[in-house]
């Protein structure tokens, strides 16, 4: 049977958090996003030809999206986690009659519902600066769903890895900021050499980008079958890794 | 009476090649107040985090209430509520958010009487609005009861619940612990001041470095270990003893006004009759007498000391 009141618990508790400090969760990623509309879609956009058809201010807008996307599932689901680990109140988590599985969706599941809001919110913002359509609404949401849940995984893994603040903070520095910008969010990957084009095949925020900018204008890198294939087989292997670590217990139990 | 808690060769290394427990065997009884009693890093707290399921065994069994810990861990678990020692809580939470969640994490519907009650029992009732960072050390402690037993378990573990509190909050602890036990919960406490295992336990488990030494009732414990003394002093003191008095192992005090006998108040003959006859016939004059005791931490010091 399936603890529903412990999952509740967890969520409500994990949103509530997101509650208390909801200027600071909604504002600096709208302010962001502005600022990234001002300087790249405003000031240097109108400079830049259009892109296969596209605005180069429209143009940005899914790679905007999932830029924040991917940082605030990230550090949403990390710190979710990594808090009552650094606190040592994760002995509460542990001693309830509560399985891995309800743990797992407690956590991911409102670091990535905060982060889907998020997502719509700079969705907002944008149609503040440029006009917006979308060719597959569903789609659109399909991908930013994925996505959401995906990286708010992977967040929480880090945040089980993470023994210390600086490597909580590490990872998403290090390595998923530089993937996003190389990630194609403000370019096509088109307009890069061919041997730079094959080494970002490697980076999957690529996928991620192409599909999700595909849902808006039917434009894309890679075909939208590769993307939804590249972060499903993402998932699972957060999916999996995350198994593994509650079954040894790798970094939570001794 | 079938043990609430059945713990069966329990072993523990930690990855860092630690042994912090050897081969643990121990029966809780249903209703009882168990206290282990060790010194620090004895391996008390890795011994419960075990039943909890905070800590995996490496080697060995526990089962609660006829389950097994690990294969059956939600009707194990839902019937244990754990004080932990002492640690920082989400400072921002109120007293009754964190209660609240402590309940539903272990699968019980909101019942807010209930509840309130027991906040009320803790004296916690006015700070149920209290971020937990505005509340003393005591009070946090409290709280940390209350989301022990939030979902109404029915054995309670307290680890180290009186360490570092004040007399007042000791009492009031070794209280609720009395009522707890009265309505009818297993209560199992780690404890390294003697005074609280003879306050109140029913039975104390000594566990040293990752051994459990014995198990005894508290009153058998005290009664079988227990060593007496008797003291007597002299009216005029003595430089040596009378040869009469050899076969006693009597201990002279420096100044010679004291001789102090060690016996077993369990045995047969204990040989004081003999002693004061002895002394008689030496021709010494008693001033006073004196009978002495061993409280448990003379016998705790001694298992530990021996073993």
């Amino acid at each position: 049977m399936i603890n529903f009141q412990a999952i509740k618990v967890i969520f409500k508790y994990e949103m509530l958090r997101t509650w208390n400090t909801l200027f600071q969760s909604i504002a600096s990623p709208v302010l962001s996003t502005s600022l990234y509309f001002i300087v790249f879609g405003s000031a240097i956009g109108s400079r830049i030809p259009s892109i296969e058809g596209v605005s180069y201010g429209l143009f940005i807008v899914p790679g905007l999206i999932m830029l924040s996307l991917l940082t605030q599932s990230i550090a949403n689901a990390s710190f979710g986690i990594f808090f009552p680990k650094f606190t040592g109140s994760i002995y509460e988590v542990h001693s309830a009659p509560i399985s891995f599985f309800e743990i797992i969706t407690g956590y991911v599941g409102a670091a990535a519902t905060k982060s889907f809001i998020i997502g719509l919110i700079i969705l907002i913002t944008a149609t503040f600066f440029v006009e917006l359509r979308i060719a597959h609404p569903v789609w659109m949401l399909v991908f930013l769903v994925l996505t959401c849940i995906s990286f708010s995984l992977f967040g929480f893994i880090i945040g089980i890895w993470a023994n210390d603040f600086e490597k909580l903070q590490i990872i998403p520095l290090l390595i998923i900021t530089p993937l996003v910008f190389l990630g194609g969010s403000f370019y096509s990957i088109n307009m890069l050499p061919p041997f730079w084009q094959t080494v970002t095949l490697f980076n999957p925020v690529v996928y991620l980008v192409s599909g999700f900018r595909w849902s808006f204008f039917e434009v894309h890198d890679v075909s939208v079958g590769t993307s939804l294939a590249m972060i499903l087989i993402f998932l699972m292997i957060c999916l999996l890794t995350v198994g593994w670590m509650f079954k040894t217990g790798y970094r939570l139990k001794q | 009476m079938q043990s609430i808690i059945s713990i069966k060769n329990l072993s523990k290394k930690y990855a860092s090649g630690y042994q912090a427990l050897k081969k643990i065997n121990l029966n809780i009884d249903r209703g009882e107040i168990l206290a282990l009693l060790g010194p620090n890093g004895a391996g008390k707290t890795t011994l419960i985090s075990i039943v909890c399921g905070i800590v995996s065994s490496s080697a060995g069994a526990v089962m609660v209430n006829g389950f097994d810990n690990i294969s059956d861990y939600r009707k194990t678990r839902e019937l244990i509520g754990l004080v932990p020692q002492e640690l920082t809580l989400g400072a921002f939470d109120t007293v009754w958010n964190t209660i609240r969640f402590s309940r539903g994490l272990f699968g019980k519907k909101p019942n807010n009487p209930y509840l309130e009650r027991l906040l009320g029992d803790l004296s916690l009732l006015d700070k149920k609005n209290s971020e937990l960072r505005e509340l003393s050390g005591g009070m946090r402690r409290r709280v940390l009861i209350a989301k022990a037993l939030s979902h109404e378990p029915k054995i309670l573990f307290l680890d180290e619940p009186t360490a570092g509190v004040d007399v007042e909050l000791r009492k009031d602890m070794w209280n609720i612990v009395r009522r707890l036990r009265e309505s009818g919960v297993t209560i199992i406490l780690t404890t390294h001041y003697i005074e609280e295992a003879e306050e109140i336990a029913d039975r104390i488990a000594v566990i040293n470095n990752g051994k459990l030494l014995l198990v005894e009732d508290k009153v058998t414990l005290m009664h079988n270990l227990g060593k007496k003394q008797l003291a007597v002093e002299l009216r005029t003191p003595v430089t040596t003893l009378p040869q009469s008095l050899s076969t006693f192992a009597l201990k002279l005090s420096d100044d010679g006004s004291k001789l102090t006998y060690t016996y077993d108040s369990m045995s047969e003959s204990a040989g004081i009759n003999a002693l004061f006859q002895a002394i008689n016939q030496a021709g010494l004059e008693l001033k006073d007498l004196q009978v002495m005791q061993s409280s448990l931490e003379d016998i705790f010091v001694d298992l530990v000391r021996n073993k």
